[in-house]
C-alpha cells in the first residue's frame, strides 16, 4: 500500500510544546518537508529565536542554534560565512524580529546574506504571555494594549515583508498564510523557492508566515484562522513582494 | 626566523590574530580601537578571511556566537561603549561554551566617557559584566610583544577551555608604536570541535549550541559544570610578573599600561636606594592569587595603581586578606597617572611603614 502521509524525516519523532490548534506546528512541518524533498538536511544549520519557538533546536532533525532575543539572523550570518556551503535559516517570531531584532533583520536583509528567514507573524507575544507586538492589528487587545491598540499612543503595525522589499539585497520575499489548505499549499511552495534560491547562492529570502496564537488571542483554533482570515488578511496582503527572477519588486 | 617589525599596537594585535589562525572578524568602528578592524579589512581578503563590518556591536558579537558555534577562530574588538553592548552575547557565549576572542581597548567611562585611556572596565572584564554565573578568561598585556604574544595564545586557551577570552587593553596600548615579533608559541594539543554546527553530514548526530536549560536541576548542573571549569582555569592559568619583589617592603600592584608607568617609578626608586618592587598581574582573571599571597608575609604594605576609581584592590585586598595595608592610588577619565606621582605616593606609603 502506498504510504500517501507520514511524519518528514527532517522533523525529530516528539512531541512539541506548541498549545493545540497553534500554527506553529504546521510551519515547522512545511519547512522539514521542504528539507526533506530538496536534501538538505545534512548541510541545514537552523537558527531558533527567543520566543515560542525557542525549542526549536529540538525539533529540527539538523545542526541548530539556540539565539539571543532578536539576533538570529546576525547569528545565522556568522555561521553562513563559516559553512558557505551549509543551508542557514532563522525561525523568528515577531516579536523577535520586528521589535528587539529590527536592525539584525534589516541589515542581514540589506547585505544580501545568503540564507533563509521564516518569519512567523502572529501579531502578538506569545511566549510572554500575550503582549502586544509590533504587528498586533489596531484597535486589538493585547495584554499590554488592554483597550486595543490606540494608534496614537502606540503607533502602527509594521509591515515587514514590504519594508524589507525595498530594499536591494533580498533575492525574495514573500508573505503567505497557514489558515487553510490552499494557503498552506502555497506557503510550502514559498518555503521551497526561498530555499531554493539560497541553495543556488541567490541572496537573502525571508519567507512572512501569517499564524495564529489562538491560546493569547482567547479565541478557538478554528476562531483564530477566521480571524486570520478576517482581520490579519486585509492588514498584511499575501503575495510575493520581490522576486529577482521574475523582476517582481515592492508592490503597494 | 621571524623578524621585528615596528607596529601600532591595535595593528599588532589584529596580526597576532591572523597568524594565530584567526579568519573570521566581526566588528563595529569605536575610538581608540579602529586600527584593529581597519587592519583586518585589509587584511583578511589576503588570508581567505572574512571580514564584516556589523551593523552594531550587538550583531557583531552574535556573529560571533554563530561563527564560534560553526567552529571558526573568530574574533571582535571594542571599546568600553561597545563592550557594554557585547554583553549579551558575551554571557551567551560564556553560556554555550563557544571560544572566541574579544578584545577590549579601554576609554574613559561612565556613559560615552571619552576616548583616552582608562582601567574603568576591570569590573566589568572580571566580575561578569553580563547575566549569569560565567567568567571569561582575561589577559592584559602590558607591552606590544605581550599583547602579540597574549593574543596568540588567546586561541588556543578558548578553544582549550571552550571559553570566551578577553584581551583588556587601553588606548595608550592601542596606540602606542612598539617592535614586535611574530614568534610561533609551543603548539598545545587541542579538543578537536566535535561540537561544531558545520551540518550533520560531518557528524554522526545532530549538534546543537545552546544555553537554554529550562530545568532548575538541569541549569544548576550546568553553572556547576562552568564553576568546574573556573577552577582548573584558576589553578592553571594565574598569571604574573615580579620586579624586585624579593626585598621589597612596599610593592606596587598595577597591571597593563599603568604597571609600565609604575615601573619607571620602581626603578628611579630603587636608584634612591628605596626598596620598592612591582607585582604586574597578566591574567586579571583568574586573578594571580598565589603569587600575590607568597608576597605577603615578606612585604610591608601593598599600592595598588590604577587607572580607575579603584576596582582592581578589591581584588588585591581579597588576596592579602588584612595581613598588611593595602593602600590606592588612581587617575580617572583619561588622566594617566605619572611616575612622579606614582612615586610620591610610594614615598608617603614607605614612611608609614617605616
Ligand atoms: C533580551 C530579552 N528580552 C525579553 C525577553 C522575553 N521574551 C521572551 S519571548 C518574547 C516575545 C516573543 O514573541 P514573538 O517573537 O512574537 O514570538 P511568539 O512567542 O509569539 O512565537 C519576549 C519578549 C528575552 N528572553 N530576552
Ligand atoms: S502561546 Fe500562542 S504562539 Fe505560543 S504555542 Fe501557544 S498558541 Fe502558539
Amino acid at each position: 500500500m502506498a504510504k500517501v502521509f507520514a511524519r518528514p524525516e527532517s522533523l525529530v519523532d516528539m512531541q512539541s510544546h506548541y498549545c493545540p490548534g497553534c500554527t506553529h506546528g504546521i510551519i515547522h512541518r512545511l519547512i522539514a518537508e521542504v528539507m526533506d524533498e530538496l536534501k538538505f538536511a545534512d548541510r541545514a544549520i537552523g537558527v531558533a529565536p527567543v520566543g515560542c519557538a525557542v525549542l526549536g533546536y529540538m525539533y529540527f532533525a539538523c545542526d541548530m542554534h539556540q539565539a539571543a532575543h532578536g539576533r538570529a539572523p546576525a547569528v545565522a550570518t556568522g555561521i553562513k560565512r563559516v559553512v558557505p556551503d551549509g543551508v542557514v535559516f532563522t525561525y523568528q517570531g515577531d516579536g523577535d524580529l520586528a521589535s528587539i531584532g529590527c536592525a539584525e533583520i534589516v541589515h542581514a536583509a540589506a547585505r544580501g546574506e545568503n540564507i533563509t528567514t521564516i518569519f512567523v507573524n502572529n501579531g502578538i507575544y506569545g511566549m510572554t504571555g500575550g503582549q502586544m507586538a509590533p504587528t498586533t492589528l489596531p484597535g486589538d487587545k493585547t495584554s499590554t494594549s488592554p483597550y486595543g491598540r490606540d494608534t496614537h499612543k502606540q503607533g502602527f503595525p509594521i509591515r515587514v515583508a514590504e519594508m524589507l522589499a525595498t530594499l536591494d539585497g533580498p533575492a525574495y520575499i514573500a508573505r503567505v498564510s497557514v489558515h487553510s489548505v490552499p494557503n498552506i499549499v502555497r506557503a510550502r511552495r514559498a518555503i521551497k523557492k526561498a530555499f531554493e534560491y539560497q541553495i543556488a547562492g541567490k541572496g537573502f529570502t525571508l519567507v512572512e508566515v501569517l499564524s495564529t496564537c489562538p491560546t493569547n488571542w482567547g479565541l478557538t483554533p478554528l476562531e483564530a484562522l477566521d480571524k486570520v482570515a478576517k482581520d490579519m488578511l486585509p492588514y498584511y496582503p499575501l503575495g510575493e513582494y520581490k522576486d529577482i527572477e521574475s523582476g517582481a519588486g515592492a508592490k503597494k | 626566523m621571524s623578524e621585528r617589525v615596528l607596529m601600532k599596537g591595535n595593528e599588532a594585535i589584529a596580526e597576532a590574530a591572523i597568524q594565530a589562525g584567526c579568519r573570521f572578524f566581526f566588528g563595529y568602528p569605536i575610538t581608540p580601537q579602529n586600527e584593529l578592524p581597519e587592519y583586518m579589512s585589509r587584511r583578511m581578503p589576503q588570508v581567505e578571511g572574512t571580514f564584516l563590518q556589523a551593523e552594531s556591536e550587538v550583531a557583531a558579537i552574535n556573529m560571533v556566537y554563530g561563527a564560534a558555534g560553526a567552529g571558526a577562530r573568530v574574533m571582535t574588538s571594542s571599546s568600553s561603549p561597545g563592550i557594554s553592548l557585547k554583553q549579551e552575547g558575551i554571557s551567551y557565549l560564556a553560556g554555550a561554551e563557544l571560544p572566541a576572542v574579544i578584545v577590549n581597548i579601554v576609554r574613559g567611562g561612565p556613559g560615552l566617557g571619552s576616548i583616552q585611556p582608562s582601567q574603568g572596565a576591570y569590573f566589568q572584564a572580571v566580575k561578569g559584566g553580563g547575566h549569569g554565573d560565567y567568567r571569561l578568561l582575561v589577559l592584559a598585556p602590558a607591552n606590544l610583544q605581550e599583547a602579540v604574544d597574549l593574543v596568540t595564545e588567546a586561541f588556543d586557551l578558548a578553544d582549550l577551555y571552550r571559553n570566551p577570552v578577553l584581551i583588556l587593553g587601553d588606548g595608550l596600548l592601542g596606540q602606542m608604536m612598539e617592535p614586535v615579533e611574530f614568534r610561533k608559541l609551543p603548539s598545545r594539543e587541542l579538543p578537536p570541535k566535535t561540537w561544531a554546527t558545520t551540518g550533520m553530514r560531518h557528524h554522526p548526530h545532530k549538534n546543537i549550541i545552546n544555553s537554554l536549560v529550562l530545568d532548575a536541576p538541569g541549569l544548576e548542573k550546568h553553572i556547576l559544570h562552568l564553576q568546574e571549569k573556573y577552577a582548573r582555569m584558576n589553578l592553571h592559568e594565574q598569571r604574573a610578573k615580579s620586579l624586585h619583589c624579593a626585598d621589597a617592603e612596599v610593592v606596587i600592584v598595577a597591571y597593563g599600561s599603568t604597571a609600565r608607568i609604575a615601573k619607571t617609578a620602581v626603578m628611579s626608586l630603587r636608584q634612591s636606594g628605596l626598596k620598592v618592587g612591582l607585582f604586574r598581574p597578566v591574567t586579571l582573571w583568574p586573578f594571580p592569587v598565589n603569587t600575590l599571597s607568597e608576597l605577603v608575609p615578606k612585604v610591608k604594605a601593598f599600592l595598588t595603581v590604577e587607572m580607575n576609581a579603584g576596582q582592581m584592590v578589591e581584588d588585591v585586598k581579597l588576596a592579602v586578606n588584612g595581613a598588611r595595608p593595602v593602600h590606592f592610588y588612581g587617575r580617572m577619565g583619561g588622566m594617566v597617572p605619572t611616575p612622579e606621582e606614582i612615586s610620591s605616593e610610594c614615598v608617603r606609603v614607605l614612611g608609614g611603614v617605616r
